[in-house]
C-alpha cells in the first residue's frame, strides 16, 4: 500500500511586522511545517508502522528552501520525498486552488497512492481547500476534517472508516472507499518529534524534485486566477482598555475588576 | 444574473449560517443587479425551503435527496443546480459541510474558488474577496476577474436574513448518480460532553491557550483558578496535546460558551475560538503581542508575559503562585 501525504512549509509572520505592498515584508518571516500537516504525516507513519509493506512518499509544492521542511516529514518517517518547482510557480503570486490541485494531482497520477492525507488547511492562507480539489480532479473518494480513522479497515478492508469533527462537539462517522484523500484535523493524533536518527538518516534521503514539464503539464498550469490586490493589518475595532504599568500594577487593575464584575470575591 | 446560495442543515435544523448567507447573497446580488437563489438539499426541503424564504429571496430549489448531508449528494446538485441556472455566483458556507463539498463543486465546475470571505465586493465583472491570512494577523483582498465564481463565506459575519419573502419555491430533481457515491455517513456521535464539569455553566472562565508552552506550566494557571474559584478552559492545541479533556475545550468544535468574565491567557483569538466565546460578557486577554485579534473584540488587556503577569494575579487573591 502507498499512502501519499501532501506538506506545506508555511510562513509565520512575527509579532511585530511590515507589509510591504501586498506581501508581509520577508525579514518579518519564518518557516515551518504547516501544523495541520504534521498530523497527517503522524498519521501516515503510524498506517506504515501497523501495515506490512506500507511506503509513504511526502509531497510538497515549494522553492529550494522547503527542502527544510520536508526533511522534517522524512526525519519522522516517511520514505520518500517530492517537491514540485519551477520558475512558473515561483512567479505567482497567491497559487490558487486548482493549481495546486492540478500539480498535485500529477503527482498522485505519477505516484499512483491508495490513500493521500493532507491537512485540513494551511496556516498561512487558509484556504481549507486543497484536499478536497485534489480528490476531485483524481478522481478519488475523500472525507473533510478527519479526526479518527481506524487504520484497521484501511489496511485490511480498503476502506477508510472515519469520524469527521464537525461544530460543536459532534462528530460524523463516515466510511470511505478507497482510493480516497482525507484531510486531517489536528488532535487526530500524538505528532512525534523527529529523532536525532531519524534527522540524520533524512539527510540521505531522496528529495525528487519534478517541475511542471516533469509533471506532464504545460506551464500555463500555473496561471493563477486570483490576485491579491491588498494587504494591510486590519483596522483594530477593539475599544478595549488596556492596564499600563508593571505586571504587578496590571495584575492589580485587572484583580480590581475581576472583584467588581462581581465574579471573584476580595 | 444568478446568485445561488446553498443553506447548511443538521439534524433536522437549518443553521445559522443559512440566513447569514442571505443576506451575502442579497448583497452580492444588489451590486451585479442579480437575482438570489437558495438551494436546500436533503432534510426536511420542505419545512426548509418555507424558512429559507425571507425577505429579498427570489426563488428557493428544494432537492430532495436522505436525510442529511453527504457531500456525494451535495456535490453533484449543487453543480447541477449551478449549471441548470447559469448561476454567476455560487455562495456556500465555510462551514465544516462546506469544507467537504465546495472545492469539488468548484473544481466540477471549473470556476475560481475563494475561501472563507469576511467581504464581497462585486464591480465591472470582478469580484473582490475580504479574507484573513496568517491567523487573521493580515487582512488582503483577492481579485477573481474571469467569473464565474465559487465563494465560500465565513461564519457570523453577516447578519441572518430576516422577514418574509415571496420567493417562488420549487423542486429540483437533480437526478444523483448513486453509484458515484463513494461515502457512507453511518452515524452522528456527541463527544466531549459529560464529564464532571460544564464549563458552559460557569461564571468566570480562566481559559488557557498554546502560550502556556509546556504541560508542567498549567499549575500556574490551576493556582490562579483555585485562588479566585474559577473554571478552567482552553483552546484547541492544549486539547490537542492531551493536556486537558475535551469538555474543556472552547470554540467551534469544542463548547460555546457565554460567562460573566472569559480571561483569555495565552490564546491568540483565532476565529474557531472566537466562535465559542465571542458572546461573554466581559472579555480579558493576556498577551505578549499587541496585535493578536483577541485584543479586536477583548473589554479589558494586558499587553505583557503570562509568565510575570498571572503569579502577580495569583497573589492578589492571596494564592501561592508555582514556580514556573
Ligand atoms: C475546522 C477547525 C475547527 C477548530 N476548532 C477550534 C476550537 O473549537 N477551539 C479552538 O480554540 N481552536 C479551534 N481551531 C484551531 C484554531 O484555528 C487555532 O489553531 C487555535 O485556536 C489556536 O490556539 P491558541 O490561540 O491557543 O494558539 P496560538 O494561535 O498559537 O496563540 C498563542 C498565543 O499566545 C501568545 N503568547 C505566547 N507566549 C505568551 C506569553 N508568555 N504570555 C502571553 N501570551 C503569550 C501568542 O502571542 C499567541 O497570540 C479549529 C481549527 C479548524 C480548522
Amino acid at each position: 500500500m502507498k499512502v501519499l501525504v501532501t506538506v506545506k512549509e508555511v510562513a509565520i509572520v512575527e509579532d511585530g511586522f511590515e507589509i510591504a505592498g501586498t506581501e508581509v515584508d520577508d525579514t518579518y518571516l519564518g518557516y515551518d511545517l504547516n501544523e495541520w500537516d504534521d498530523y497527517a504525516v503522524e498519521e501516515a507513519v503510524q498506517l506504515a508502522e501497523a501495515g506490512d509493506d506500507v511506503e509513504v512518499v511526502a509531497v510538497t509544492i515549494g522553492p529550494e528552501r522547503s527542502e527544510e521542511t520536508i526533511r522534517m516529514a522524512l526525519a519522522k518517517g516517511a520514505d520518500r520525498a517530492v517537491r514540485v518547482w519551477d520558475d512558473a510557480i515561483a512567479d505567482v503570486e497567491l497559487l490558487d486552488v486548482e493549481t495546486k490541485a492540478r500539480l498535485l494531482g500529477a503527482v498522485v497520477e505519477q505516484e499512483e497512492p491508495d490513500l493521500v492525507l493532507s491537512g485540513v488547511q494551511a496556516n498561512d492562507d487558509s484556504f481549507g481547500a486543497t484536499g478536497v480539489a485534489l480528490a476531485e480532479t483524481v478522481g478519488f473518494q475523500w472525507a473533510a476534517v478527519v479526526n479518527a480513522l481506524d487504520t484497521g479497515t484501511v489496511l485490511e478492508e480498503g476502506v477508510a472508516s472515519v469520524r469527521r469533527e464537525l461544530e460543536g462537539g459532534v462528530e460524523e462517522l463516515t466510511d470511505v472507499d478507497l482510493p480516497a484523500v482525507l484531510t486531517i484535523q489536528t488532535g487526530i493524533n500524538e505528532p512525534r518529534y523527529a529523532s536525532l536518527r531519524g534527522i540524520r538518516q533524512a539527510q540521505s534521503k531522496e528529495i525528487d524534485t519534478r517541475t511542471v514539464a516533469d509533471l506532464g503539464l504545460d506551464a500555463s498550469v500555473a496561471e493563477s486566477s486570483l490576485d491579491v490586490t491588498a494587504m494591510y493589518e486590519p483596522e483594530s475595532e477593539s475599544d478595549a482598555e488596556y492596564f499600563d504599568g508593571d505586571p504587578d500594577e496590571q495584575a492589580a487593575q485587572l484583580a480590581d475588576v475581576l472583584v467588581e464584575k462581581g465574579v471573584v470575591s476580595e | 444574473m444568478t446568485v445561488l446560495v446553498v443553506a447548511d442543515h443538521r439534524r433536522g435544523e437549518l443553521r445559522d449560517v443559512s440566513f447569514e448567507l442571505l443576506t451575502a447573497g442579497r448583497e452580492l446580488a444588489d451590486a451585479a443587479g442579480a437575482e438570489l437563489h437558495a438551494a436546500v438539499i436533503s432534510g426536511d426541503t420542505d419545512a426548509f425551503a418555507d424558512e429559507l424564504n425571507r425577505e429579498g429571496v427570489d426563488a428557493v430549489h428544494a432537492v430532495d435527496h436522505g436525510e442529511e448531508f453527504n457531500h456525494d449528494v451535495y456535490a453533484q446538485a449543487a453543480t447541477a443546480l449551478a449549471d441548470d441556472l447559469a448561476a454567476e455566483f455560487l455562495v456556500v458556507p465555510n462551514s465544516v459541510n462546506g469544507l467537504d463539498y465546495a472545492p469539488a463543486v468548484a473544481t466540477r465546475l471549473d470556476r475560481p474558488y475563494v475561501s472563507d470571505a469576511v467581504g464581497l465586493d462585486y464591480a465591472d465583472g470582478t469580484l473582490e474577496v475580504t479574507r484573513e491570512m496568517y491567523g487573521s494577523k493580515v487582512e488582503t483582498t483577492v481579485a477573481v476577474d474571469d467569473g464565474p465564481f465559487v465563494v465560500s463565506v465565513r461564519g457570523a459575519e453577516w447578519p441572518p436574513a430576516e422577514g418574509t419573502g415571496d420567493a417562488a419555491v420549487r423542486a429540483f430533481d437533480a437526478d444523483v448518480d448513486e453509484a458515484a457515491v463513494g461515502s457512507t455517513v453511518r452515524g452522528f456521535e456527541e463527544v466531549g460532553g459529560g464529564g464532571d464539569v460544564d464549563i458552559g455553566e460557569a461564571e468566570f472562565l480562566v481559559s488557557i491557550g498554546r502560550g502556556i508552552e509546556e504541560e508542567e506550566n498549567l499549575e500556574l494557571v490551576e493556582e490562579l483558578v483555585d485562588a479566585t474559584d474559577a473554571m478552567l478552559s482552553s483552546s484547541r492545541p492544549i486539547v490537542d496535546n492531551g493536556w486537558l479533556p475535551k469538555n474543556r475545550q472552547v470554540g467551534q468544535s469544542g463548547k460555546q460558551v457565554s460567562p460573566d468574565v472569559y480571561l483569555a491567557i495565552g490564546i491568540s483569538g483565532a476565529v474557531q475560538h472566537v466562535a465559542g466565546m465571542k458572546t461573554s460578557d466581559t472579555i480579558v486577554a493576556i498577551n505578549t503581542d499587541p496585535n493578536a485579534p483577541i485584543f479586536d473584540i477583548a473589554d479589558y488587556g494586558i499587553v505583557g508575559d503570562l509568565f510575570d503577569v498571572v503569579p502577580e494575579l495569583v497573589e492578589q487573591f492571596g494564592g501561592d503562585p508555582p514556580d514556573v
